[in-house]
């Protein structure tokens, strides 16, 4: 007869199995049994954070920059519900994220039982499957599969709420079966005819633009190695989603930068003017797409897409090619170098008109700023970062606000996984976790979360998380004194009315990280900023660097809301060279 | 011009909406029904109506039929988001006129009043195979299986002969002939 395990071993049997090292967590009555049973279990390691928000987050950080599922391990009530802001997080943002709660012992369910909340009735929107595991029996197999739901197709966060009593109850471990059939869906469901469809447009194509998204990061790190030899067999330009920075090398002069409400006037015109838009594992998201009755509206428009359910949801398209990225772009390519005369490069005199508008476009300099020699621009700040940390192999994550949109415009990203950001979900607080989760999984590099201090503030506690386990992440915060973006909207459509947007009574940041016991450093000079951020690269430990920044800046270019690409607010230097000629102003 | 206070974009113009039929498979496991609703309620679907029961003891199958209204992408959306939960199997979808379709409803009509009333309520309800499942000298329960504006323009009807309750089931739908969904 074989052995009978318990169902917390079983748990860890399952993490083992599934080729789990690290595990985020804080316990609790609930989850006891499993806590318990940690000791026995070398090849894994638990990362004690201080809120259960910072363990979600820092799985995403860990998951988005490894690649593989990160995991979480919380107790039942506000245990569960504190983790619901990460893992509509990770959903929103297609994270993979194993959540294992703790649950009241099942015969005090629907009894109001001490910490008892209704777990998976509150996860059920926010994760793409969740269980509750009401025998013994059935554990194993519902922890592999929700690896597998968590991994596979359009990957997202699954929970497995366990009650105390089948984490003491026993059963046999059953080993993850080979090959389980999600009720039949596969993934690659696209034909020879798609792609020579494809080669068509694409041959055919006189202002082609390509459009990239998370979903080629998702992919691996074999997708951003098809998508450079796509782009470099085509010639096209390319602009990629803020979640897509990093599959493409951002210093490439075929990259347009970022599209969308904050990105670049070249990729936003050319997205608005071309003839074939051939969009790669994004989702028309309503910050890329601005008015969508008048979104890029002369364009033969493809979709390649992992799930069925983006496709024709905001955008109608005339091509549809459903599979993972890695795949399709492979085939595409082996088709366009197979087909030697029809097209690839010699489709390359047909865009070179193309390229002198795109030129035009980009003489603007739409990421101009006013630089500062009294303050620090927050641009500047991001700039010099770059500068100075370019050459290391950088991961980046970031709060929300300005300083993200800042950071995705002037920090350039050359390798895929680099970039940790909230973007469908905009959490803020998520940076600092999520520098945490990235560090854990590589521990020899240089982190660092480009945050503001309101975001920061969110999740501040974790500061103690990378003490503990001397995870020597930097927290560079521009800091302005003010919910940045909430205070540009305010100036820009509620009359400068700037209601609750300013913190009154910040902490002083230099104490804070000496109560946490790690390194202070502050700038308010331009003149001594790149010494204090090469004293924080250089300084091996974790660092709140409080830089303080010019508060009134705001983040330009943008597109205002409503409104289509081609009608971009630009910044201050175009601004006040629309006023001498005196029109431009209708942009506004 | 006037400014949007907005962050997001105003809504543009909305196509017609029709009235589908959906019928989805499911494993019959705790939360699924819930699965299933909240996917309509959470992203502003409409239900008109709704039906499920286990349909295959053996492999666990249950079957959901749901009336719903919307454009044709919402349509699309609906079937493509009920397809990628987990347990869900298959989903087929069709509109409310599509002839090769049946579907019925079954409505329970209480009547209370005089024999001859119930007799003339039975008669008003002939096409639409009535029975009654229960008679008393001043009250009778009617069960007729009819679609759903028969059924709302029988309870109309009914009204002035006595009914005072009415009960009725969501639509359940067949494929006619020999083929079936999918």
């Amino acid at each position: 007869m074989p052995k009978l395990l318990t169902g917390a071993e079983i748990v860890f049997k399952c993490l083992e199995d599934q080729k789990v090292n690290h595990i985020f967590g804080y316990p609790g009555g609930a989850v006891l049994p499993i806590y318990d049973e940690l000791k026995n279990h070398p090849s894994i390691k638990h990362i004690l954070v201080r809120h259960e928000q910072g363990a979600g987050h820092a799985a995403e950080g860990y998951a988005r920059s490894s690649g593989k599922p990160g995991v979480v391990l919380v107790t039942s009530g506000p245990g569960a519900t504190n983790v619901v802001t990460a893992l509509t997080d990770a959903y929103m943002d297609s994270v993979p994220m194993v959540c294992i709660s703790g649950q009241v012992p099942t015969h005090l369910i629907g009894t109001d039982a001490f910490q008892e909340c209704d777990t998976t009735g509150i996860t059920r929107p926010c994760t793409k499957h969740n269980w509750l595991v009401k025998d013994i029996n059935d554990l194993s197999d519902v922890m592999h599969e929700a690896f597998k739901v968590a991994t596979t197709g359009r990957p997202g966060p699954v929970l497995i709420d366990i009650p105390k009593d089948i984490q003491f109850a026993k059963a046999k471990y059953k080993k993850p079966k080979k090959e389980k059939s999600l009720n039949g869906k596969s993934h690659n469901k696209f034909s020879a005819d798609e792609i020579d469809q494809l080669i068509n447009l694409i041959s055919k194509a006189k202002k082609p633009i390509i459009y990239s998204g998370g979903g080629v990061i998702n992919s691996g790190p074999k997708a951003s190695e098809a998508l450079r030899k796509f782009v470099e067999l085509t010639g096209f330009p390319i602009t990629s989603t803020l979640q897509g920075l990093g599959a493409y090398p951002g210093d490439d002069n075929q990259f347009l930068g970022m599209l969308g409400m904050h990105g670049t006037y070249e990729a936003n015109n050319a997205m608005h003017d071309c003839d074939l838009l051939i969009n790669i594992g994004a989702r028309f998201d309503d910050r890329i797409t601005g008015k969508i009755d008048e979104f890029s509206p002369n364009s033969k428009k493809v979709h390649i897409d992992i799930d069925p359910s983006s496709i024709n949801k905001i955008i109608k398209v005339d091509l549809a090619i459903l599979g993972d990225v890695t795949k399709v772009i492979d085939k595409v390519n082996k088709t366009i170098v197979k087909k030697k005369n029809g097209n690839g490069k010699s489709n390359k005199p047909n865009i070179a008109k193309w390229w002198e508008q795109i030129q035009k476009w980009r003489s603007k300099d739409s990421l101009n700023f006013i630089n500062s020699e009294d303050s620090i621009k927050p641009q500047h700040a991001v700039q010099r970062l770059y500068e100075l940390t370019k050459n290391k192999d950088t991961y980046v994550t970031t709060e929300v606000g300005q300083h993200q949109m800042w950071a995705a415009q002037h920090y350039k990203f050359n390798k895929p996984n680099r970039w940790m950001t909230s973007g469908g979900l905009g959490t803020m607080g998520y940076g600092l976790p999520a520098a945490v989760g990235v560090q854990v999984a590589h521990p020899e590099k240089l982190v660092i979360d480009i945050a503001g201090e309101a975001s920061v503030l969110m999740t501040m506690q974790e500061m103690s998380t990378a003490v503990q386990y001397n995870l020597p992440i930097k927290i560079f915060i521009l800091n302005n004194q003010y919910m940045g973006m909430v205070r540009q909207w305010q100036e820009l459509l509620h009359e400068k009315n700037y209601s609750e947007s300013y913190s009154e009574a910040l902490p002083d940041f230099m104490k804070m990280a000496d109560a946490y016991g790690c390194k202070g450093i502050k700038a308010d000079n331009p003149l001594e900023l790149d010494e204090k951020i090469q004293e924080m690269v250089d300084h091996n430990g974790p660092v709140i660097f409080d830089c303080h920044v010019d508060p009134n800046e705001n983040c330009f270019p943008m597109i205002p809301s409503g409104k289509p690409h081609n009608q971009m607010i630009l910044g201050p230097n175009d601004q006040e060279e629309n006023k001498i000629k005196g029109k431009g102003k209708a942009l506004v | 011009m006037p400014k949007s206070k907005s962050a997001y974009s105003s809504p543009s113009i909305k196509q017609k909406s029709d009235t589908y039929i959906f019928v989805v498979w499911v494993d019959n496991e705790a939360g699924v029904l819930a699965r299933v609703v909240g996917l309509f309620s959470g992203r502003g679907y409409n239900i008109e109506s709704l039906a499920v029961a286990e349909i295959d003891a053996i492999k666990n199958i249950s079957r959901i039929t749901i009336v719903t209204t919307g454009t044709p992408q919402v349509i699309d959306q609906i079937r493509l988001q009920l397809t990628k939960l987990v347990p869900v199997h298959k989903v087929a979808e069709f509109k409310r006129d599509d002839k090769d379709v049946i579907f019925k409803e079954m409505a329970l009509f209480k009547i209370v009043g005089k024999k001859n009333k119930i007799e003339k309520c039975l008669n008003a309800c002939k096409k639409f195979n009535p029975v009654v499942l229960d008679e008393t000298k001043s009250s009778a329960v009617i069960q007729i299986t009819a679609l759903r504006r028969e059924i709302d323009k029988m309870s109309k009807k009914l009204k002035p002969l006595g009914l005072i309750s009415t009960s009725r089931t969501g639509a359940v739908a067949m494929t006619r002939g020999a083929k079936i969904f999918n």
